[in-house]
């Protein structure tokens, strides 16, 4: 197990860039994807190519989007980078060092909340500080101070069915957040959710973000979502996945509720579904 | 419920809505103290669980009632058939006798199932952690099952004499199963999803176990349980009738060498009233050991 990493997240100070961890060898990059290959054994024995020479790279703070039609190895991309699977090829570097051990190296968040039944939230959201061995106490203590900011005040000792679906995946987020890992691996957050939790979870997640100040990279396949939220955007290619074209949000921080509906979110937008046609359809 | 959620939602939408503009997202929003959903009310909860008691209470009560009739009516003698009264008077007259057996009894019978759990949890465990174990260990836990308890019982008199501990060894012998193949199957059905989202957190395989296998087994621990205590007393019961200085199993073969039929179903009476008595005992723990459980409408699973 590695050390504890510092509580960047504790003390959420507003626009603060969290210290890297690591020594910075390459100044600027906190995640790099280098020529990630992987290939699968499909269902009638055909080797299933799911992703093709993908490089990626994330900026401390920034705030990157992968969008993709569906089968174009977003997941596989994700489960690589949190160390569940291995690729064929390929590196993963942070903060310009390769990672040995990719599992516990980024804070991941996958799709559903996964909230184990057993642990009231407080236990929920601080249950990756345990696994690092941090004492109940002083897990709860790093927790105590965000649970408001997260909208869970007043359920700390709540068990998760007694949770709205907002709730649940704020305590998810909150759970990603204690980590506090060099970067954030979103997969889909919101997908499960119904369009308004949905949309409130999207404002709210921008708003705590921009005081975290923490890298993120986020699965979407959704063009308004990457739009809202992202600094860029990359689109990756049908299968097998490749890195078809990357694009700058040119939106101003922080992102206004009013911004959805300027023209400027409209153009860029339509852009973007522009370069998702484009390479959705070649092959 | 329902409208609780949508409340609940309607203030967080609130608090979200006044942090859009930039001057407000600095100001951490305070969300309002809600207090989470209360529980049943304990007077409805009662009702609720009274409504679980009486069915079966009637439908004893008629069995009893009819029986009453047949046997004094058709005028049977008591030391074949007696009635339910005279077995209840027979049976509290002897009390000095059957108090002491049902204690032996019990005693041996609680004791096998607390031995048949620790045993069945270690095993369980060890399947699960082990292909190996869980290969070489699995088939013999089923031939363990096969084995006729009236062949065992007589060679363990034999080997480790008439006192309590052979009975707890054949009683645990003959209960551990359910309660071993439910563990294993409950250490299995873990959330794969939990699992993986745990192992992206750097948890270790031990730490996998505590933390999201262990837990996801107890509700099926107890199912086993409580398929397991159903036949602790019958268990504990027949191996004292092969041998042993006291206990039900003696009592009931004492009652019918004098032909005290009465004082028999006085025994049995009170059997099916310890082993309800287990198996409430094993709900009880159930519901302490899982606190995070939503409350249902039936706790006892009828």
């Amino acid at each position: 197990m590695s050390a504890t990493p510092p509580a960047v997240c504790s003390q959420p100070a507003a626009g603060a860039e969290p210290s890297s961890a690591g020594m910075a060898r390459t100044p600027g990059v906190r995640l790099e994807v280098i020529a990630l290959a992987k290939t699968f054994a499909g269902g009638d024995g055909e080797p299933v190519q799911a992703l093709q020479d993908v490089s990626l790279r994330a900026a401390p703070g920034e705030f990157v989007a992968v969008i993709g039609p569906s089968g174009c190895g977003k997941s596989t991309l994700f489960q690589i980078l949190a160390g569940l699977e291995d690729p064929d090829r390929g590196d993963v570097l942070i903060d310009g060092a390769h990672v040995e051990r990719r599992l516990g190296a980024c804070a991941f968040m996958p799709q559903r909340d996964s909230l184990l039944p057993w642990r009231r939230t407080l236990d929920n959201v601080t249950v990756g500080l345990s696994l690092a061995g941090v004492t109940r106490a002083e897990a709860h203590e790093r927790a105590r101070p965000l649970l408001e900011r997260f909208g869970l005040g007043g359920f700390e000792r709540a068990w998760p069915w007694q949770l709205s679906g907002g709730m649940r995946h704020r305590a998810a987020f909150l759970r990603t957040v204690l980590l506090a890992r060099p970067a954030m691996l979103l997969d889909e957050p919101f997908g499960a959710l119904d369009g308004i939790t949905r949309s409130d979870l999207q404002r709210w997640l921008l708003d705590v973000w921009e005081e975290v100040g923490s890298t993120v990279m986020l699965i979407t396949h959704d063009v308004a979502e990457a739009v809202h939220l992202a600094d860029r955007v990359y689109v990756l290619s049908p299968r097998p996945g490749r890195v078809a074209a990357t694009m700058r949000i040119d939106l101003p921080r922080p992102r206004t509720q009013e911004m959805l509906v300027s023209p400027e979110f409209a153009a860029q937008e339509a852009r973007l579904r522009e370069i998702l046609r484009e390479h959705s359809t070649s092959r | 419920m329902r409208c609780e959620v949508e409340k609940l939602r309607g203030r967080l939408g609130g608090v979200n809505a006044s942090s859009t503009t930039p001057a407000a997202s600095s100001a951490l929003a305070p969300v309002e103290q809600l207090a989470p959903r209360p529980r049943p009310r304990p007077r409805q909860r009662l009702r609720t669980q009274l409504a679980h008691v009486w069915p079966p209470a009637l439908v004893l009560l008629t069995v009893a009632v009819l029986w009453e009739a047949l046997t004094s009516a058709l005028a049977v003698s008591p030391s074949v058939l007696p009635g339910p009264a005279q077995v209840l008077e027979a049976s509290w007259e002897d009390r000095a006798n059957l108090w002491p057996a049902m204690w032996t009894t019990t005693k041996e019978a609680v004791l096998g199932i607390a031995l048949a759990t620790a045993v069945a949890v270690v095993l369980a465990v060890a399947i699960d952690w082990s292909r190996t174990v869980r290969r070489s260990l699995y088939p013999l836990l089923v031939t363990s099952q096969t084995l006729p308890i009236i062949v065992l019982a007589p060679l363990v008199v034999i080997w480790f004499g008439f006192g309590t501990a052979p009975k707890v060894g054949l009683v645990a012998l003959f209960t551990f199963f359910p309660i071993a193949v439910g563990t294993v199957q409950g250490l299995a059905s873990a959330d794969p999803e939990a699992m993986a989202l745990l192992r992206t957190m750097g948890a270790s395989r031990r730490q996998l176990l505590l933390r999201v296998r262990a837990p996801s087994a107890v509700p099926q621990l107890f199912t086993g349980m409580k398929v397991a205590v159903t036949y602790a007393y019958v268990s504990a019961i027949f191996a004292e009738y092969v041998g042993a200085e006291q206990g039900l199993g003696v009592y009931m073969q004492a009652s019918k060498n004098a032909f005290r039929t009465e004082l028999i179903f006085g025994a049995i009476l009170l059997t099916t009233l310890l082993t309800l008595g287990l198996f409430l005992a094993v709900v009880l723990l159930e519901r302490l050991a899982m606190p995070w459980r939503r409350p249902t409408q039936s706790e006892v699973g009828w």
